[in-house]
């Protein structure tokens, strides 16, 4: 007992577990900050209307555009480019990137290649896109496959590679064929792995929508920011970052749940 | 009837086994070469023959370093000599199967199977029908102790729980050799002298033929018929001993003179090695 640390103490020393009444309180403590430095800012007219807006502004912009319609199908659009983008690009990522830590020739054959890839901005591709696949919903469903899928692949390809020779050995020495040990060991030892890595590239994926609905998008909320911008209407563009980062949490927590119960023998 | 229970009784194994009988396994005169990094060969284990009878127990010990796992790994087929030829039960070693099991000294449960699966892995690889594969789990879980954990996943074991799944895993396969390479390496004494009594008692059901490396000696002589110890640099077979302790073995007998005579015996031929190599 009277050896207990303070919590000044605790909160000092590196690695140490605080009660969850505390980190949550400091988490919101953080939004409370932010939320009272933008209240000041905009209500105390520190900072002019038309840079920044009132969170009263941007709540009654949401109800506005809420109410007739169109911020419903701004955002079934954008959700559907992200959506449509991320299954495509993890349906080849996943398998490819699985059999790319595994097998010493496919690595050999996409490794070099890849690596340059992804270290190219998605930007620099927009153009070409728009020559080649014009100006539709493949384009920027493009720019979102262009922006995971490199990633996606060299992660998974790390999850697979990580996982123990001793695994397969065991595996082999218990009867088991190669074309077991790809579906009944590599495929379920990487499932926690491919599903951080679905998770982290996921919110990726939402940060590469705006790049995507940039040009000659005519719905989705990176165009409503566009438009918005062009007629001065922060409070929408304010509203759209919002909305992005609200659905790029609720997909978040979808995998965080999804990990939990699909792979909850794992650590 | 009577008259040959006694004799069983009266024979340790290793004179039980009839010399003319097959032997169980046979290692004839094996060489691995690693290519090293610098485009030089090392010698990891050079011309390397012997026999293990059937049903025997023999154990492996030898400095780190001197092919002990290379062996083991090469009678598994996890990997090939560079010469030489290996037969288990008279069929010539060509790649992994589940006649050899293997209990690997780092922990190589599935995780994401409970107990019961993991060891019903091998005997779903083989079609085994449900009804005769828990009726075969459900007795290997019995001889481990683990009857109460069969749905508990391997996070949830201790080190010592998971490697008695891992030896009943290995073991359900119902495999011709037992290969186990330092299983209970990384436990602590306490529980590894309770793998040891757990493994004898297996190990007198069962009556496979078993080849278990450790460099612990005490861990050798008391597990033992035959102790091979081997030397390094390169790898070799150095002697073949005996152990002359009866069984059923005990914990009480470390104690014995014979016990601590062949003690001493092996660490001279390591220490042998050891000056060699200085
Ligand atoms: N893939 C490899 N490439 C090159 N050398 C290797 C390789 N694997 C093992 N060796 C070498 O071969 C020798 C024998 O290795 P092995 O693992 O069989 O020894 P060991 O007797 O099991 O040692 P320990 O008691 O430490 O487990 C060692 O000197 C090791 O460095
Ligand atoms: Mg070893």
């Amino acid at each position: 007992m009277a050896t207990q640390k303070s919590w000044v103490q605790r909160c000092l020393t590196p690695k140490v577990d605080l009660p969850h009444k505390l980190t949550l309180a400091a988490g919101a403590l953080c939004w409370i900050v932010v939320f009272g430095l933008w209240a000041i800012l905009s209500y105390g007219a520190m900072v002019p209307s038309m840079f920044l807006p009132t969170p009263g502004d941007v709540i009654s912009a949401g109800v506005r555009l809420a109410s007739d319609g169109t911020l419903g199908k701004h955002v079934f659009a954008s959700v559907e480019v992200v959506v449509i983008g991320f299954v495509v690009s993890s349906l080849v990522a996943v398998p490819l990137g699985l059999l790319m830590g595994s097998f010493r020739i496919v690595q050999a054959v996409l490794e070099p290649l890849v690596n340059f890839i992804r270290y190219l901005p998605v930007t620099s591709f927009v153009p070409l896109f728009i020559l080649w696949i014009g100006i539709g919903l493949e384009q920027r469903v493009t720019v979102i496959i262009f922006g995971v899928f490199f990633q996606q692949l060299v992660m998974i390809a790390d999850v697979s590679k990580g996982i123990s020779k001793d695994l397969l050995n065991a595996s082999y020495t218990l009867g088991a064929s190669r074309r077991d040990v790809v579906m009944h060991v590599l495929g379920p030892a990487s499932l926690p792995g491919v599903l951080d890595t679905l998770r982290v590239t996921m919110g990726w994926a939402w940060t590469y929508l705006v790049v995507a609905e940039l040009v000659a998008a005519s719905s989705g909320l990176g165009y409503i920011s566009l438009k918005a911008m062009r007629g001065f209407q922060v409070d929408v563009i304010f509203l759209a970052i919002a909305i992005i980062g609200l659905l790029g949490l609720m997909t978040d927590q979808l995998f965080r749940i999804l990990r939990l119960k699909v792979a909850s023998w794992a650590q | 009837m009577g008259s040959v229970a006694a004799m069983q009784l009266e024979l340790p194994t290793s004179l039980a086994a009839p010399d003319t009988a097959p032997a169980r396994l046979r290692v004839d005169n094996v060489s691995l070469r690693y290519r090293t990094p610098s485009g030089s060969t090392f010698s990891a284990l050079e011309n390397v023959s012997f026999e293990v009878p059937d049903q025997q127990f023999a154990v492996i010990v030898g400095p780190s370093g001197c092919g002990k796992s290379s062996l083991l790994y090469l009678t598994a087929g996890l990997a090939e000599p560079s010469d030489g030829e290996i037969y288990v039960g008279g069929a010539k070693v060509d790649g992994p199967g589940a006649d050899r099991g293997m209990v690997f000294q780092s922990y190589t449960l599935f995780p994401w199977l409970t107990v019961r699966e993991n060891i019903e892995f091998g005997l779903k690889r083989k079609r085994i029908a449900a009804a005769e594969r828990k009726e075969i789990v459900d007795f290997y879980l019995n001889e481990v102790g683990l009857n109460n954990f069969a749905d508990n996943y391997p996070k949830q074991l201790s080190g010592g729980m998971m490697q008695r799944v891992a030896i009943a895993r290995a073991l359900a396969n119902d495999p011709q050799i037992l290969l186990m390479d330092e299983p209970f390496g990384a436990l602590d004494s306490q529980t590894r002298m309770q793998m040891q009594q757990l493994l004898l008692r297996i190990w007198e059901h069962s009556k496979k033929t078993v080849v278990f490396v450790t460099h612990d000696i005490d861990e050798a002589v008391l597990l033992g018929d035959r102790v091979y110890v081997m030397g390094a640099r390169p790898g070799r077979i150095k002697e073949i001993l005996d152990v002359p302790i009866e069984r059923p073995r005990t914990m009480d007998m470390v104690m014995e003179p014979d016990f601590i005579r062949m003690k001493r015996q092996i660490l001279g031929l390591l220490h042998d090695d050891l000056q060699e190599a200085h």
